[in-house]
């Protein structure tokens, strides 16, 4: 690669050809502000629209600034980041945005966790010279996400999340000049578009102008209620993340002090939807091996590649896009209905209370879990398996709230039966680890042998899309895993145009799976934070004695106490669903 | 036939007209009549020979003796002795400041005529859906030409040429193509930019509906020149007329075998399509152009990659504007030395204009670079109507900046207009008089760009904002001194910070009235005045008792009652009720009836 | 018909611009008056369709032999509808302001008569030509 020499605030810097201004001020530790540009190194995810101009730079000889975070460097170069010219421009940039912002920010849900604030205060913005009128949006409130448009700043990051990395295509800018905002087409609410809630535009929303649908009111109410049995699960990505929210370095494991935060809390039983991560590899690994065998014994409309089905974004998504695909996915519950229905027969039988005087709270990494928990389907006589889904952040809020100092919490265990669960559960937060966690028991139980080895590294990693062939004791097993919608997009049409054969495929919508989550703490853009909750995913995986799903002694008593066995009618009413073609359902409404 | 000997032409244009054009053909009337002339020569009134600084204008027709400044005393001598004796009148011959000599017409015929039209050459001379008008003026003759050369040498003509763009940004066309050429792909593409939305501009409409030959040819060239074998027009959709004549014509050149494949036996092939824009201003923007072809929202991204790198779908792109292209078939046929004898060092070639405003004359010209914007104003266009004084120009349209008297005498070229704080944009020309505000005007252009502000940048989507806030807050009488500071400090931020070129120039028209209007800008903020009246917060109706004979017109036509008076005695205005709607003012036979 | 080399074109030219000449020239060219009308949206929306069909049923009316035609923008927008007249043998004039009672005195005074009338529009630009 071409190196080339330029000067930055008066330091000499050698960067690679093609590297952008802001890029090589870094090397040289020269941080230059940004507010829309957003970068996930290593994931090919990029937002730079070039639009805030809050990173121009001064630029000798050239007639304008330049932004940083869009400008080559070029060999040569005299760039000053801070002088009077580039910080004035820089100051009134931000004011211009800030006069067009609600002063809200006491009340924001963003809060503490707003890039604008922080850019506000790192420019030490005191006074906006430039008071006018602000855009006003109506709100616009579906079941897992908020869209409270008075505070976008037009940073794009959800438009291009949601068209290039999702391929979802539901927000993009409209209106011109001051009226100009991102929104649905023909300006409709999100619930009326094809929107997945993978909560991905909420993830990368540097303000308050996404956030995910407030439940801590209605849970705290259930909490306070005398009457109720409260009980809360959470999902593998959580305990790798929630840690950030208190400022521990991320990546820490926080599984003990977690359950123990959630029983100060007054839930009345605290289990882990790691259980029934356990529970869907059962069913869906029964499921898989039910398929291979006919396809094996010649029968022609097994439909195969297996999807996952864990994902309610990656529902949604199939649901409208891939309409003529509703038979291909597993028909396993995910992990949070599997437990919630569970929870209110099995659970609730054992403790002998009625379904409707038993709260179920899950604690998700994810916003769409929002949405799926209020599937009709999942509900008996309107009573949901599971009522309310907490993000991380929501937990995090929620036990700041009730005064509880994280940090000098001591570790405390699951609670049983739905406490239980194997290393195969846990990984289930990272990409590709639903399909390794379905290879460890869908093995044994084909071969019915015992497995040489549980760390599939093949499966394991960051790259959008991964194959793999697993080999079944003589029988090759073809294996697909993508992660991020735009992925499963280019897998799913290389499927349907005959391009690629899988047996079984793992998809989640978001960019590293649950752990890179629309309902985490926010990552800001680094990506690295995303690697690290995966590392401590696959830690805890290492620290389980079990590690197979079909090991989980309480999944065992679980089906002989109540189930009988994985496919079994009762699981089979429980534990599987069926999905809808929704491709249509807009055309229909009008 | 006609009875007639001879033709007076008399200029009844506005400009002359101020200066007794009326008087002059009543005076020549009655002279004929008196030598019993009256039918064998006749009288005729004509419009602007554009000359008015000579005016007013006297020609004999069929010996074409062109006299300037003839007033009604000279009536009489020219009777009797061009007329009757055939002596032509020296002393109202031109003299031609450069060779001291009185010009006759008959060596110099055309000297005054200010216009040079190379872009326009063929509108409202050839009909436009005649492919072999077209041909029969030389059509097709430069594409035959190029074809026989070899890219590299057609392009370098096209350097040579000295040609720049005329859409506004003045980038040297041959350069550009060069750029493209270079780039190595498996397709490229020719764009031409019809997008045309300067406010009062419409040079590219009027070449596309009265010579589209003359851009399918140059676009053909191009795409000859730099290794492309399709060109897309982008226009808007609002051109139905130029869109229907463009489309019979690349049907006729298809037919013609001058589109399509092999073109005249040079295995060069070559087809046009359309797209349609939607009429955003933005659009003209050639990277949203590209974008809105693509069929995404019509936003500018930042460059570089330029187009001539990464253009529509990724591939070179080389876009050019309407004009520009209209201009290469002749540059071709004519040879760059005459191409480069024609306007400024900097600035070869002529540029058309779309004059406007509060000129006699309001029309589209095409002139030579380096003219004067006095020649322009007054003598193409006449001068400002009803007499007024002239106050400002503005070039550049909304990214333009209003010039003043003290820039009348500047030459015209894309670096002067630049170096006087405005630019030559794609043509837009807007006259204005004493009684426009400057203020106003700046709003005016500010409305404008808030309306086509594609919203993706800070400083064009809020900043303009702000910047028109307190304009309104300026005009409406609410502004305190440091709000014009407020205004300067923003509008060079907004220049500075902008995306694209709407944006960077978007404050021109405030910074450049701040510049030369400062005062008007003072009185508005510290005597809450305005000048010119326009501003209706700012003034006030009075009725000058002396003057009011109580006619009762005024308080007949007041549409909210604000006018009282007995009949015959003066009347009154109730300044409480008055929404300043100027009909009082309007209806007033008396004057009497004031703007304070 | 298709142009195949540059050859072709300029015989087409040549044809074309002698079919134009014998229309100027020709032996009936006495009796051809050419007659164009700016035909762009700034004439058409000041009138100038209405200007055409009426001069095209006038001159048929009168048994005059005239060719109509249309053209692009003269580019006096101020005086619109502009046509240009060509008398056979002398210099095109360009009249501005043409509505149908304008026409009418055009066809009138100068089409049949050859004298001139008020509204001559002087053409105030140099051509590439000269």
């Amino acid at each position: 690669m071409d190196k080339i020499e330029l000067t930055i605030d008066n330091k000499t810097v050698e960067v690679s050809k093609g590297t952008t201004i802001l890029e090589a001020a870094k090397t040289i530790g020269v941080h230059i502000p940004t507010l829309c540009h957003m970068k996930l190194h290593d994931m090919g995810i990029e937002n730079k629209p070039g639009g805030c101009r809050v990173c121009v730079v001064e630029v000798e000889g050239r007639r304008n600034l330049a932004p940083a975070c869009v400008t080559e460097a070029l060999n040569g170069m005299k760039i000053n980041t801070h002088s009077m010219r580039v910080v004035n421009a820089r100051r009134t940039v931000t004011e211009l945005i800030i006069s067009d912002h609600p002063y809200e920010c006491l009340t924001c849900a963003k809060a503490g966790n707003c890039e604008l604030q922080q850019l506000a205060q790192d420019l030490g913005i005191r006074e906006i010279h430039y008071e006018g009128e602000k855009s006003v949006y109506r709100e616009d409130t579906s079941p897992a996400i908020i869209r409270d448009l008075d505070k976008c700043i037009m940073c794009r990051r959800c438009e291009m999340m949601c068209n290039e990395v999702q391929t979802v295509g539901v927000l993009s800018a409209i209106n011109r000049g001051f009226q100009a905002v991102v929104s649905p087409p023909f300006e409709q609410n999100l619930d009326h578009s094809v929107c997945t809630y993978c909560g991905q535009c909420v993830a990368v929303c540097p303000t308050g102008a996404l956030t995910e649908v407030d439940h801590t009111p209605a849970v705290i109410r259930a909490l306070s209620d005398p009457s109720k049995t409260v009980i809360v699960q959470t999902a593998p990505a959580v305990r790798a993340a929630l840690g950030e929210a208190f400022g521990l370095e991320p990546g820490t494991l926080v599984t003990g002090k977690m359950a123990a935060a959630l029983r100060r809390l007054g839930f009345d039983f605290v289990f882990d939807t790691d259980f029934a991560a356990d529970l869907t590899i059962m069913e869906e690994g029964t499921e898989l091996l039910g398929r291979l065998s006919r396809h094996l014994e010649g029968d022609e409309t097994v439909k195969l590649p297996i999807l996952t089905s864990c994902c309610p974004a990656w529902v949604n998504f199939f649901e409208h896009q891939f309409p003529d695909l509703k038979d291909i996915p597993s028909s396993a519950k995910s992990p949070q209905q599997m437990f919630g229905a569970i929870a209110k027969t099995y659970f609730a039988d054992k403790q002998k209370i009625d379904r409707k005087e038993l709260v179920v709270v899950s604690i998700m990494p994810c916003v769409a879990k929002k949405y799926e928990c209020s599937r009709e389907e999942f509900s008996v006589d309107g009573n949901p398996d599971v009522d309310y889904a907490l993000t991380t952040r929501e937990l995090a809020a929620l036990i700041k709230l009730a005064n509880i100092d994280f940090h000098v919490l001591p570790d405390e265990e699951f609670d049983h039966p739905l406490g239980e669960s194997t290393g195969a559960g846990v990984i289930f937060g990272a990409t590709g680890g639903v399909i390794e966690a379905a290879v460890r028991t869908a093995y044994e139980l084909y071969t019915k042998k015992s497995l040489p080895r549980l760390d599939f590294e093949e499966l394991r990693g960051m790259e959008g899309i991964r194959e793999a062939t697993i080999d079944f004791d003589g029988l090759p097993i073809k294996i697909g895993i993508a992660h991020g919608l735009g992925n499963a997009r280019k897998l799913l049409e290389d499927i349907q145009s005959g391009k690629s054969q899988f047996h079984a495929i793992e998809i989640m919508s978001c960019p590293g799976g649950c752990i890179g989550g629309g309902g985490q703490p926010y990552h800001r853009s680094n990506s690295s934070i995303l690697k690290k909750r995966q590392m401590a995913i696959y830690s805890e995986d290492k620290m389980k004695i079990l590690r197979k799903s079909h090991e989980n002694p309480y999944i065992i008593k679980l089906y002989e106490e109540f189930l009988g066995k994985p496919m079994s009618e009762k699981a089979h009413h429980l534990l599987h669903t069926n999905y809808f073609d929704r491709s249509t359902i807009f055309e229909q409404e009008d | 036939m006609a009875d007639y000997k001879m033709h007076i032409l008399v200029c009844g244009g506005t400009g002359c007209r101020a200066s007794q054009s009326d008087k002059i053909v009543e005076t020549f009337k009655t002279e004929l009549e008196m030598h019993g002339l009256d039918d064998e020569v006749k009288v005729v009134a004509t419009g602007c020979f554009g000359f008015c600084e000579k005016g007013p204008i006297v020609k004999i027709i069929p010996d074409n003796t062109f006299y300037v400044q003839a007033g009604v005393v000279d009536v009489k001598d020219i009777v009797e002795e061009h007329i009757i004796k055939g002596r032509p009148l020296k002393r109202l011959l031109y003299h031609d400041p450069a060779t001291k000599s009185q010009v006759t017409d008959t060596a110099h015929i055309d000297f005054y005529k200010k216009q040079v039209r190379i872009a326009l050459r063929n509108c409202g001379f050839i009909n436009p859906e005649n492919i072999e008008e077209y041909i029969a003026r030389d059509g097709y003759a430069a594409l035959g030409s190029v074809l026989e050369m070899k890219p590299s040498e057609a392009t370098q003509m096209v350097k040579d040429s000295g040609l720049r763009g005329r859409g506004g940004g003045g980038f040297p066309t041959g350069l550009k193509w060069e750029i493209t050429a270079k780039e190595k792909s498996d397709q490229k593409y020719v764009v031409c930019n019809a997008d045309e939305g300067d406010p009062g501009a419409f040079m590219d409409r009027s070449i596309l509906e009265g010579d589209p030959h003359s851009v399918i040819e140059a676009m053909a060239i191009c795409g000859y020149c730099i290794g492309a074998g399709k060109g897309l027009v982008y226009i808007r959709a609002e051109y139905p007329l130029a869109i229907n004549r463009l489309k019979i014509a690349l049907n006729q050149a298809r037919e013609f075998g001058l589109l399509g494949n092999d073109i005249l036996g040079s295995g060069f092939d070559f087809d046009i399509d359309i797209r349609y824009g939607a009429g955003a201003f933005v659009c003209g923007e050639e990277t949203a152009l590209i974008h809105s072809m693509e069929g995404y929202r019509g936003e500018p991204t930042v460059k570089p990659p330029f187009p001539s790198v990464s253009g529509y779908l990724g591939k070179p792109t080389n876009v050019n504007n309407v004009e520009t292209f209209a201009n290469i078939p002749v540059i071709f046929n004519k040879g760059v030395e005459w191409f480069k004898s024609i306007g400024t060092e900097n600035s070869r070639g002529t540029k058309v204009f779309a004059l406007a405003g509060k000129v006699n004359n309001v029309g589209l010209i095409e002139v030579p670079m380096g003219i004067t914007l006095r020649e322009v104003i007054f003598d193409i266009g006449g001068g400002i109507r009803g007499g007024k004084k002239f106050k400002a120009v503005q070039t550049g349209g909304p990214s333009g900046g209003c010039l003043t008297e003290q820039h009348l005498d500047t030459p015209i070229d894309y670096d002067n207009l630049i170096a006087v704080g405005s630019m030559m944009g794609s043509g837009g020309m807007i006259v204005m008089d004493e009684d426009d505000c400057m203020v106003s005007i700046a709003k005016f252009y500010l409305e404008f760009t808030l309306d086509e502000s594609c919203g993706k940048c800070t400083p064009c989507r809020i900043g303009n904002k702000r910047l028109h806030e307190i304009l309104v807050k300026i005009t409406s009488g609410n502004g305190i001194e440091e709000d014009i500071e407020r205004l300067r400090v923003l509008g060079n931020v907004i220049k500075e910070t902008s995306l694209c070129g709407l944006g960077q120039t978007s404050p021109n028209p405030v910074l450049s009235t701040l510049d030369n209007f400062y005062d008007e800008y003072l009185a508005h903020v510290n005597d809450k005045k305005c000048p010119a009246g326009q501003c209706k917060d700012l003034v006030h109706y009075e009725i000058n008792a002396n003057a009011c004979t109580g006619c009762t017109l005024c308080f007949r036509n007041c549409p909210v009652g604000a006018i009282s008076g007995e009949k015959k005695m003066p009347h009154y205005i109730d300044q409480s009720l008055c929404i300043k709607c100027g009909v009082c003012f309007e209806k007033c036979r008396f004057k009497a009836i004031s703007i304070v | 018909m298709k142009i195949k080399t540059l050859a072709d074109l300029k015989k087409i030219k040549a044809e074309v611009q002698e079919k134009i000449k014998l229309r100027e020239q020709g032996e009936n060219a006495g009796n051809i008056v050419q007659v164009k009308v700016a035909m762009a949206t700034c004439g058409i929306a000041s009138g100038a369709k209405e200007t055409m069909s009426f001069i095209i049923e006038e001159l048929d009316f009168r048994g005059i032999d005239a060719v109509v035609t249309q053209t692009g923008c003269m580019g006096y927008c101020y005086a619109e509808p502009t046509i240009e007249v060509t008398l056979p043998g002398k210099d095109p004039v360009v009249y501005g302001y043409v509505d149908r009672e304008k026409a009418r005195q055009i066809i009138d005074e100068y089409i049949v008569k050859g004298e001139l009338v008020d509204g001559i529009i002087p053409v105030n630009y140099k051509t590439i030509d000269e």
